[in-house]
């Protein structure tokens, strides 16, 4: 469904107006955000933060950014009604924002594609970013790919081994790969590797930060191309039913989903807004991602941005666990810590249990496979759909889909028919 | 009173050492051992870096040794305690080099009044520039402490002169771009660079970024104040222990 003008709001008007002062002060939000950037890599920043500006009040900039959107990664996504799980429940209307029907499996084409078409303004040959499930880094290297750039990609030691298939694709589509065995090897990790590439070679390369973090302007600008999510799905609600959600779901990594849905009904005051941390084993154990519903965070500097991280008394990062290796990370998006001070958006998490309990009644349901990240989202919904009114919908951005997560996924059923599979497998690649 | 004490020294020798440590890596005693061999070898302001589990500006020898420190269960605490000890026992300047966010989790305030009372003269926060760091920059100077600004080749000139408003004691300047122990090709270009800093600071000048020999040491004689030797020495230690860094520093110039 190709509109013709269907996006010629979205640069001139809707990004406009979530860029109003409330929302961004020299990339603080109220006190989180900032640029805590090393001095060799300041001029790079100033050079990226001018292009940001000239590409956003540049009309063409927009048609050629809703034009590879509509065209290469099938935009608008559409809006699905969850029937049989609405049944199921038999409260509100349930509605699925599918941003797994992107080029690639995942929202993180808008700001890929976003990111790219700046990287093309400034001219430089080379991109490098970093990955935790796989998503962001195969996204990239998709870009890279039909941009002609080079592309590198840094991923932990861990998130290799749990996201294989992935791994496989970025190697096809040309980028060089790179597993990270500082630190706690996961994304975190990736990221200060890819900051350590970027600080020598910024003269050729851009960081395509994959997340609404790091350093202004990042988490603007990611969250900007995100939010072209929220724009379409609150026409989308609009048209189909004709009134607004009561509540809308994302699950919360760094945030970039979540921000993208966010920000179309930030300013629909009735609208709650709900974001799903990873909860891993429970937020009593430690072995977690929680940084806005738990206590074990505080607010701190790292990775050049100022947000709440989970990290000890003396400020060392703590180790972070979930199922989920895109949602298994230190920090959030300074907007959404905002966001969460401000009230505006509550936070919750769901535990690894109950992520794969949810994507099992989500698949057997409506024949739907959510990533084990979006799936998350999908846990909270699940808890409170019984209990809201039939008269009431609400959203659930599905960001990414689930084949990634089959060798996980496998595991957590501890499916018979699959490990013989793999096995027959092995023994083949063997002999 | 850090910038006086490097005049000072100037007048004696042609150049200075700066030498730095990573507290805790291999050990407490070590280092205690390798600030020892320093300095009664003759170096004249050390950096003790307090580790920190996200090192940004740091390449893979001190991100290492600095995962490796906090893996030993190496605290701010025990950082602070060595350098009060180190400070009673050797009587040269010593300088914190760590990241913004150890400053912000003790509180700027309570950070700089340990460092006055245990007679830390500066600190060098790479993630912390002046346009985040005004109230770490007021707290430093108010109590006669040096907050010390990095130079890079690629900051601008204008930006180079805010820089040295902010910074006291010394700049330091990085020699190229990129991480901590990379190689670095002093050269023609670097006489330009240097040039440049010169032009754009009355503080004496620092330069680190891949120094490592005496042959280093002595292309920066004449051009820079003070020559800083950071990844080489922890590569000594690594390779040959810690009784060869007395002779390695002795030998630099």
């Amino acid at each position: 469904m190709k509109q013709e003008g269907y996006y010629d709001d979205f640069g001139g008007v809707f990004v406009p107006s979530l860029l109003s002062e409330r929302f961004n002060q020299k990339g603080y939000y109220n006190e989180f955000g900032g640029a805590f950037v090393p001095e060799v890599l300041t001029a790079t920043f100033d050079e990226l933060n001018i292009a940001f500006d000239e590409a956003k009040k540049d009309p063409q900039f927009w048609k050629d950014y809703a034009n590879i959107l509509q065209n290469y990664s099938c935009r608008p996504t559409p809006l699905t009604f969850a029937e049989n799980l609405t049944r199921h429940f038999g409260g509100a209307s349930i509605y699925i924002k599918r941003e797994d029907l992107n080029h690639t499996g995942a929202h993180k084409a808008n700001n890929v594609l976003g990111q790219g078409l700046i990287v093309k303004r400034m001219g430089k040959q080379r991109v490098i970013a970093e990955t935790g499930a796989g998503q962001h880094g195969v996204a990239t290297a998709t870009m890279a790919a039909k941009f002609g750039l080079d592309c590198t990609i840094y991923m932990g030691e861990v998130d290799v081994e749990r996201q294989r298939p992935n791994v496989f694709w970025m190697e096809r589509l040309g980028a060089e790969v790179i597993a990270v065995r500082d630190g706690t090897r996961i994304l975190k990790d990736a990221i200060n590797a890819a900051f350590r590439d970027w600080v020598t070679n910024m003269d050729t390369t851009h960081y395509v930060l994959g997340t609404a973090c790091g350093p202004h302007p990042f988490p603007e600008m990611v969250s900007t191309f995100q939010s072209i999510i929220g724009f379409e799905a609150r026409r989308q609600i609009l048209s189909q039913v004709n009134q607004l959600p009561k509540r809308v779901y994302a699950c919360v990594g760094g945030g970039s989903n979540a921000l993208g849905i966010f920000l179309g009904f930030v300013n629909d005051p009735d609208v709650e807004l709900i974001g799903v941390e990873a909860g891993g084993k429970g937020l009593n154990t430690g072995y977690h991602a929680s940084r806005l519903c738990s206590e074990d965070a505080s607010v701190g500097i790292a990775q050049g941005y100022k947000t709440f991280f989970l990290q000890n008394t003396d400020g060392q990062m703590r180790e972070t666990h979930s199922v989920a290796a895109g949602l298994d990370y230190i920090g959030v998006s300074p907007i959404l810590s905002s966001f969460h001070r401000s009230g505006r958006i509550h936070f919750t998490a769901a535990t690894d249990t109950e992520v794969i309990d949810a994507l099992t009644l989500a698949v057997q349901k409506e024949g739907l496979i959510p990533a084990l990240e979006s799936s998350h989202a999908f846990v909270q919904a699940f808890k409170d759909a019984p209990h809201l009114s039939k008269h009431d919908c609400i959203i659930i951005n599905q960001s990414g889909r689930g084949d990634k997560d089959i060798f996980t996924i496998a595991d957590a059923f501890d499916d018979p028919k699959w490990k013989s599979f793999i096995k027959e497998k092995a023994e083949a690649y063997h002999a | 009173m850090l910038e006086s004490y490097i005049q000072h020294q100037r007048k004696q020798k042609d150049i200075l050492l700066m030498t730095h440590i990573v507290v805790g890596y291999p050990s407490l005693d070590d280092c205690e051992k390798i600030v020892h061999e320093m300095v009664v070898s003759g170096v004249d302001i050390m950096e003790l870096q307090i580790p920190f589990s996200e090192p940004i500006a740091d390449g893979p020898v001190i991100l290492r040794a600095n995962q490796m420190a906090l893996e030993e269960g190496i605290t701010v605490a025990d950082c602070f305690d060595f350098a009060k000890r180190m400070k009673q026992k050797y009587d040269i300047p010593f300088l914190y080099m760590t990241y913004a966010n150890i400053m912000h989790k003790y509180g700027i305030h309570q950070f700089v009044s340990r460092m006055v009372q245990d007679g830390i003269s500066g600190s060098i926060i790479p993630d912390l520039p002046p346009e985040e760091g005004m109230d770490y920059i007021t707290t430093l100077k108010a109590n006669s402490c040096s907050p010390i600004f990095i130079y890079a080749p690629t900051t601008s000139d204008e930006r180079m002169s805010m820089l040295s408003q902010h910074g006291s004691g010394f700049i330091y300047c990085v020699a190229r771009k990129g991480v901590t122990g990379a190689q670095t090709n002093f050269s023609n270009d670097l006489d330009t660079y240097l040039n440049r800093c010169r032009a754009a600071t009355n503080l004496p000048i620092a330069l680190g970024f891949g120094v490592k020999d005496r042959a280093d040491i002595e292309f920066l004689t004449g051009k820079v104040d003070i020559a800083v030797i950071g990844t080489q020495t922890l590569k000594i230690v690594e390779d040959q222990g810690v009784t060869a860094v007395g002779p390695y520093i002795r030998d630099l110039r």
